[in-house]
């Protein structure tokens, strides 16, 4: 069966949906996902939805899934790269996307990420440098 | 007046005609150069539409038109299903109502998105939405 891949890179998730998703394709990510969250602990997921050419009300209803189930799995979820007219559409159709968080690209997606989990890499090694003293 | 230029029929059956549909109306919205944001606004009303006749009458057919109306070109999307039909078109037609699961945006938000906006519905026998997008409407 179809996939999207998702990466694991530290203790996030990025996942970038390249091709316009059929319904099958979306919940299927939105399981992957929330049992990837679970077995990596992962603190925050990336979604680049740069390659979508249109968000309905059923992709943006699988978006706000997956921020919800992450957040009660303890992870945030940025969604990036939304096209312009994409956003025109979605306000007009009258869903705003709640409960995930945007930025503009991958880039400032990752920048919102660290902030909102607490930089752990820094984390990480202040307490490696605590043991070793 | 509005002169239809060319028609086109699909049949909507499975979840899996949704993409192709999609595509198939981009392809007529750029072969009449319309701008991305109504091309985006057209694919995604087509869409909500054609989710809406897969979930309620189990599928259904859409007739794509190119119109010419004047000066301006456009659009025009009718689908048609033989489901259950609407009891109430008006509640139907309010935000945030929805006798399925989905966030009952569906109707109102798809209206927003385009230029014009028919729907009939026989309980018993059937809906026929219609909608049309003007190129720089």
């Amino acid at each position: 069966m179809d996939r999207i891949p998702i990466l694991r890179m530290g203790r996030l998730l990025l996942v970038t949906i390249q091709i316009d998703l059929y319904d099958r394709l979306a919940t299927n990510l939105e399981t992957d996902l929330v049992q990837m969250v679970n077995k990596t602990e992962a603190k925050g997921v990336l979604i680049d939805i740069s390659a979508l050419s249109i968000v309905d009300s059923f992709m943006g209803r699988i978006l706000g899934n997956i921020g919800s189930m992450s957040k009660i799995m303890d992870a945030e979820t940025v969604v990036v790269g939304m096209q312009p007219a994409v956003a025109i559409t979605l306000i007009e159709l009258g869903l705003e996307l709640k409960g995930v968080h945007t930025a503009l690209n991958v880039e400032r997606g990752m920048e919102l990420l660290k902030e909102k989990i607490g930089n752990y890499d820094e984390d990480l090694s202040d307490e490696d440098e605590d043991s070793t003293e | 007046m509005k002169i239809v230029l060319s028609k086109d029929r699909m049949a909507i059956e499975r979840e899996q005609d949704v993409v192709p549909f999609r595509n198939r109306v981009k392809e007529y919205a750029v072969k009449i150069g319309m701008s991305l944001v109504n091309q985006t606004k057209l694919i995604t009303a087509a869409s909500e539409l054609v989710r809406n006749m897969l979930k309620y009458a189990n599928g259904g057919t859409v007739l794509i038109e190119v119109l010419s109306q004047g000066r301006d070109s456009g659009i025009r999307l009718v689908f048609t299903d033989k489901g259950p039909g609407i009891k109430d078109i008006s509640l139907a037609m309010k935000d945030g109502f929805s006798t399925g699961k989905s966030l009952g945006i569906g109707l109102p938000g798809t209206k927003r998105l385009v230029n014009e906006f028919d729907i009939k519905s026989t309980v018993g026998e059937g809906t026929t939405v219609s909608i049309i997008k003007w190129k720089n409407g």
